[in-house]
């Protein structure tokens, strides 16, 4: 098998393996943040409560997401040598500094945070618990720049037979970077809200810890309602907008538009065929695209067909995982705003229908991450770094398809253990329910 | 001092950095395979609980900054000791997830297994972190294009090997020490019989090596005791070792510990001092290897980084020290513990 396309389905597994967690982890975060705060600040100590247990939840889900992580900081060296060799003078510094400003931060204040409860005031506990969602939020700032500048490179100069640096700022602010930084860490609070909400839903339907699970639910309804609501508009509409700029060829295979138009239509279903490409079964609204992306509805757009071959992403993937997403997205927004109306009359803790959604909705926001981070680097080939250098050219010349297909395999097995049993964990943890107060925190 | 220096010390530190910080982890995990009791295995895990992962970090800084100052080492090293690498990392999964697995099923068999895995995934990077470096010391195979041109089997050369072992030993003393600073009673009286003869191995195995490494690799003597920096780091690593059984043995674990950092670092450093300004040394044709300047980032990015380095490692070094404070003392376990 070619070493490249192996080397690729490395990438993907270890990534996406990864992206698993760390959305769970973000959101959590700042949900605790919020109920440590008012736990604090209203001497409630349900709120305490939901704290240490949830806490105890993002200690299972740090650790996995760390064990994972610790590859991608070396496989660009191992799998990607060319490309390493090709853009270390500007992708190494946003690794470097995501060690520097964010996860020493998170992972020094995650001990103090889960461990430290007893030993220091509660105003430097609930300090730890700010700075683990702040080094998360931070951490994922730089992976958000060093990915943004293979999308849309900019503060560089070809020199020396390698991208070098010319301006910091603006390789780091490059075209990409914040809309996709927002859309992508506003995903991960949608994950960690379905989280809660969804467990909370569990004890209500097993009607355990109820008084628990009512508030633990109005957080993560409230706190996911915003969120889902903000993914869609400004911050996924403004990412859209900012990819038909400065990659048309992504844009017109998300969307699938195949042929150079005006007035183009926004597709709302269809089957992709490739070959030549084709949409079948089409529903489209005439003249949205255009509207969309650029505010006018006849504005021409270029189409796949107006692109060279050879720098046409994959048509099939990109758009059925981008109009995944986006459906997705918008059954956020329908079950938190159903939820937050139920909440409001009073009426969501005896809808198990409702409720049932809920738990088995954990999922979807992490699947929808999967989704929209295959759209974003499927629909960026055949390019590593936007129009400077080949997928094709970037894998390590030293390190044999055996080599590579010897990791998939050995990941594979050890991912496919770990995932299974963070999910058992995770599972035995919520039936056997929070743990009550005991010691110091009852006090309170 | 130019810049391309300046990270030469700066990586320095990095890797010195998480030597003594999760050096001392490492042996944790190591000695964790000799405990007898339930109680003694949640010591041990408790011991290092709150504070592992921070220290995991300096690995990962330390890798994102080479890539930053040094990509060419970067992307020669670990594609080239591909299959060793991915060993590593598996062996890290395996710690990192068996600590917060351990205590979540109460039954014999499933702790023992996170027991083994805590164990080995600690051990292995113990040897391979040492066997990377006795390479790194020896030189390693690289053609013109300054592309690896060895295979797996290549790093695993005698003294090489010899590295690795001397590596596992000095960071599960380094453990040794820093449980017996974290125990107290019968676990500790326990744990302090190791240090002794592991401080012994330690400095067997570090005059062996040393003699070796003139056998092996000349070119790594050549100037060096016309270097004053030379004396300064080999009199604090002499004065450092000696301290050791003598804090020791008078009870002075936190003195211990601090003098077994220092032999930590300064083994490092002198391994640095000689290699300067090479980062990775050719085998058999040493025009061919990677330095501070033919495997560097640009200026501006070296510069540029130096700058995140100059705002960002104070602040990561000064809630750090915060942190262990809070942690400070014997281990306790309570209801939050592993």
């Amino acid at each position: 098998m070619d070493a490249v396309l192996l080397a690729r389905l490395q990438f993907a597994l270890t990534v996406g393996f990864h992206f698993l967690f760390p959305p769970i982890t973000i959101g959590l975060a700042w949900l605790l943040v919020v109920v440590e705060t008012l736990g604090w600040r209203k001497r409630d100590e349900v709120y305490t409560r939901i704290g240490m247990f949830f806490g105890k939840l993002l200690g299972l889900t740090f650790a996995v997401g760390v064990a994972t992580g610790i590859v991608m900081e070396f496989q660009f060296g191992t799998n990607w040598a060319e490309y390493s060799k090709f853009v270390g003078d500007i992708f190494g510094a946003p690794l470097a500094a995501e060690g520097v400003f964010a996860f020493f931060l998170e992972s020094g204040f995650l001990g103090l945070y889960l461990f430290g409860r007893n030993r220091v005031s509660k105003g430097v506990h609930w300090f730890s618990a700010l700075m683990v969602a702040l080094g998360s939020t931070l951490s994922a700032f730089w992976i958000i720049v060093a990915n943004s500048w293979q999308q849309t490179p900019a503060g560089y100069v070809i020199r020396n037979g390698r991208a070098e640096l010319t301006s910091f700022a603006e390789a780091v602010f490059n075209p990409s970077t914040l809309i996709r930084y927002f859309h992508t860490v506003d995903a991960a609070l949608i994950s960690g809200a379905f989280f809660m909400a969804g467990i909370a839903a569990y004890y209500l339907l097993k009607n355990r810890e109820v008084v628990f699970a009512k508030k633990a639910m109005t957080v993560a309804v409230v706190f996911g309602l915003v969120a889902s609501v903000l993914e869609l508009m400004p911050l996924g509409h403004g990412h859209a907008r900012q990819v038909a700029r400065t990659q048309p060829e992504k844009f017109a295979a998300i969307e699938g538009l195949y042929t150079s138009t005006g007035g183009a239509p926004l597709v709302l279903f269809a089957v992709p065929t490739t070959d030549p490409p084709k949409l079948h079964g089409t529903i489209e609204i005439p003249g949205l695209l255009g509207w969309l992306a650029f505010g006018d509805p006849n504005v021409p757009i270029r189409g796949i067909n107006d692109f060279p071959p050879d720098e046409v992403p994959p048509l099939w993937l990109t758009f059925v995982s981008f109009h995944n997403m986006v459906v997705l997205g918008l059954f956020f927004i329908l079950v938190m705003a159903l939820a937050a109306w139920k909440i409001w009359r009073g009426t969501l803790w005896n809808s198990p229908k409702l409720l049932k959604v809920l738990l088995w909705s954990i999922p979807l926001p992490l699947i929808a991450c999967q989704l929209g981070w295959i759209a974003a680097e499927v629909g960026r080939q055949p390019w590593i770094v936007y129009k400077l250098l080949r997928t094709s050219e970037a894998a390590s010349i030293t390190v044999s398809a055996g080599e590579i297909l010897f990791s998939i395999i050995l990941f594979g097995v050890i991912y496919l253990l770990l995932g299974s049993l963070y999910v058992y964990l995770l599972v035995k943890k919520v039936k056997h329910g929070p743990a009550p107060l005991a010691g110091k925190e009852a006090v309170a | 001092m130019d810049l391309n220096m300046v990270w030469f010390l700066l990586v320095g530190v990095l890797i010195i950095g998480y030597a003594i910080l999760d050096g001392f982890d490492l042996g944790v995990g190591v000695l964790h395979l000799f405990a007898r009791s339930e109680e003694e295995r949640r010591v041990h895990i408790n011991a290092i609980g709150p504070v592992w992962d921070g220290n995991e970090v300096w690995l990962l800084t330390g890798g994102g900054a080479l890539f930053a100052a040094f990509p060419v080492v970067y992307a020669t090293v670990f594609s080239g000791f591909y299959i060793a690498l991915m060993l590593l990392l598996t062996a890290l999964i395996f710690r990192a997830v068996s600590m917060e697995f351990r205590g979540k099923v109460d039954a014999p068999g499933w702790k023992a297994a996170w027991d083994w895995a805590f164990g080995l995934g600690s051990l292995l990077p113990a040897v391979l972190f040492g066997v990377a470096f006795g390479n790194i010391l020896r030189g390693i195979p690289l053609d013109a294009a300054r592309n690896y041109a060895g295979t797996f089997f290549t790093l695993l050369n005698p003294y090489a090997v010899l590295i690795g072992v001397l590596s596992l030993v000095l960071f599960t003393m380094h453990g040794a020490i820093y449980l017996a600073m974290k125990t107290e009673g019968p676990l500790q009286a326990r744990i302090t019989r190791w240090i002794s003869p592991l401080w012994m191995a330690t400095v067997a195995l570090y005059v062996i090596a040393t003699l070796a490494t003139m056998y092996v690799s000349p070119f790594l003597f050549e100037g060096i005791l016309a270097n004053p920096l030379f004396y300064v780091l080999f009199l604090l690593l002499l004065a450092a070792c000696l301290m050791i059984p003598v804090a020791a043995k008078a009870g002075r674990y936190g003195r211990a510990f601090v003098a077994s950092s220092v032999v930590v670092a300064m083994m490092i450093g002198l391994s640095a001092l000689s290699l300067f300004p090479r980062l990775v040394p050719a085998l058999d044709d040493l025009s061919l290897s990677l330095t501070i300047y033919n495997a560097s980032s640009s200026e501006t990015t070296l510069a540029t980084m130096f700058i995140i380095a100059l705002i960002g490692m104070p602040l990561v070094i000064a809630y750090t020290i915060f942190i262990y404070r809070v942690f400070k003392g014997k281990v306790v376990i309570t209801s939050d513990s592993y």
